[in-house]
């Protein structure tokens, strides 16, 4: 079920401003994958570029190559939609849908592609919001909003609706820089749980986060205001950590900068 | 001049300007309320008069100037069909429009022209798209007067409105919704379907019904479009129709009390049917709607 990504080369632009240069990298199956790295490094970008979500923005477009085990996700026949339902991404703000109840926002995405019987659907919820840890929250009340939650009710909601389309690749834009440090273990927890099916993929401002829910870390920086984000390094979480090779590094995880 | 530090108390001045600036406030919010209030009392106290079952059963058919009785049954029914007639062209127009604009044209050219001509139209004067329909549909054309050239006169007069509250309300509806919907693999088009609309639907209705509101008063397009009858006329495709706020008119350039107290009994007739669609409406959505289930 999960897949390995392979990036080559991948620079992102929006409009004429090239947000992000030159990254490569290999994202393991079945790990997790952390991204940090100060403000504005592009992060979130690249992130954005993995499951073709950066093209939404208009004038954004990338160049390079981004494959999905032996497809490229860029190939000119390649259909962005199939691509998105491949690889599932959760926000960094918790955005359920507010004119739907909690199981029509887990149902959403097979529901919007229309292609599952009501009983099927049933099972689908349930085994969604069970893997979401939310299950035992929210079972007797499946009819009311989704917007009725709490944030961090919320955002496992959003989990359970990304990975009930049964995605091979989940990529996580901060998921929980709005949430409180409760909801945020309850996540992380979640997080080391749903590695053993997927390739997640976990943009942090928290570098506690990176090195508590990931196996291998890829730390980004800019040069300076204006100019693209760059991958600096990426390795296992436990060296970028405690003997980094670049001194940059060094610098961003021991607070001297950023 | 010297410079006060430290924490002070509100000082006279500001809370005299304070005070005055309320009170202009308070001023202006009667001056505008006191007209509105007093359109209704004075529509309601003149129009209680004729609301009688006859007024609502019967047309002005072999009904004077100066005969008590008669109705508006026939205008009732020309202004709830010219209006739902209107409203089934230019609704779907102006909402398809607004996507297009929101969705789809990003700033570009061709969305740049529909923006600025909606605006044009905007300012179109309500007599000239009857002109209009009368000049093509009628005489070009050589289609008869009827309650539908009416309502492609009122449609003409919707359209705009319908665009600009509708592209109002898609604006208004966040971009992380949109986003959460195609990270699920979700196509565009149903994403329009299935998310963006119905979660700027209550917006929406609101700006159709005032388009609703707008159009239903209308006089000066449906008198050179629909012509003026006295008789029940059901088929809005063939032959003169009446509208309310044309038998208002009619009625109030005859010179009795009978005439003109039945002429403020249609516009009473006009408000409650304009208040009566808009409530039903807002059921409508608010039955649609999860909150319902709270």
């Amino acid at each position: 079920m999960a897949k390995q990504i392979e990036v080559a080369g991948l620079d992102a632009y929006y409009g004429s401003h090239k947000a992000i240069e030159g990254i490569s990298m290999t994202i393991e199956p079945r790990s997790v994958t952390a991204f940090i790295g100060p403000s504005g490094c592009g992060k979130s970008t690249f992130l954005r570029t993995l499951n073709r979500m950066h093209e939404v923005i208009p004038g954004a477009r990338v160049e390079g190559k981004v494959r999905l085990e032996d497809q490229d996700l860029y190939g000119p026949e390649i259909d962005p939609v199939s691509v998105r339902r491949t690889i599932g991404m959760v926000f960094q703000r918790p955005n359920p849908f507010p004119t739907m109840s909690i199981y029509d926002n887990v149902a959403a995405g097979l529901r919007l592609n229309g292609r599952v019987s009501r009983s099927q659907l049933d099972g689908i919820v349930e085994d969604s919001l069970k893997g979401a840890n939310l299950w035992n929250e929210v079972k007797d009340r499946l009819a009311r909003p989704g917007a009725g939650l709490s944030g961090g009710q919320q955002q496992r909601l959003c989990i359970a609706r990304a990975i009930a389309v049964r995605p091979q690749v989940l990529l996580m834009d901060e998921p929980c820089s709005a949430l409180d440090p409760i909801s945020t273990l309850a996540i992380e927890d979640l997080i080391s749980k749903l590695k053993q099916d997927y390739t997640i993929v976990i943009v942090t401002h928290n570098m506690q986060q990176a090195a508590r829910v990931s196996d291998r870390t890829a730390f980004f920086n800019l040069a300076a205001q204006g100019q693209p984000g760059k991958l600096v390094e990426m390795d296992e979480t436990s060296k970028i950590f405690t003997n980094p090779a670049e001194k940059a590094t060094e610098d961003y995880i021991t607070g001297r900068f950023g | 001049m010297t410079v006060q530090t430290g924490i002070q108390p509100i000082s006279a001045t500001r809370r005299a300007k304070d005070r005055l600036v309320q009170a202009l406030v308070y001023l202006a919010f009667a001056l505008a309320v006191i007209p509105l209030v007093s359109v209704l009392w004075l529509v309601v106290k003149n129009g209680a008069g004729r609301f009688d079952m006859e007024f609502f059963t019967h047309s002005m058919r072999n009904i004077g100037a100066r005969d008590a009785g008669g109705g508006a049954y026939h205008a009732i029914i020309g202004t709830l069909e010219q209006v739902l007639l209107a409203s089934l062209i230019a609704v779907p127009i102006g909402l398809l429009t607004a996507v297009y604009l929101v969705e789809y044209g990003e700033g570009g050219r061709l969305s740049r022209i529909i923006s600025f001509f909606v605006d044009v139209m905007t300012g179109v004067p309500s007599v000239v798209s009857g002109l209009f329909v009368l000049a093509f549909w009628i005489l070009v054309l050589g289609m008869s007067f009827s309650g539908f050239a009416g309502a492609l006169a009122l449609s003409i007069l919707m359209m705009p409105v319908v665009v600009r509250a509708t592209e109002e309300m898609l604006r208004l509806v966040p971009r992380e919704l949109r986003e959460a919907s195609y990270a699920l693999g979700v196509p565009k088009w149903r994403t329009i379907v299935k998310v963006v609309l119905p979660t700027a639907l209550p917006g929406i209705v609101t700006g159709v019904m005032l388009a609703v509101a707008r159009v239903a008063g209308e006089t000066a397009p449906l008198l050179l479009t629909v012509f003026v009858t006295d008789s029940i006329n059901n088929d809005p495709f063939n032959g003169p129709q009446m509208g309310l706020p044309l038998y208002v008119f009619n009625q109030t350039i005859l010179p009795t009390d009978v005439a003109v107290d039945r002429a403020w009994t249609g516009a009473l007739t006009l408000i409650l049917i304009v208040m009566l669609l808009n409530l039903v409406a807002r059921l409508i959505t608010w039955w649609r709607s999860p909150a319902r289930r709270r």
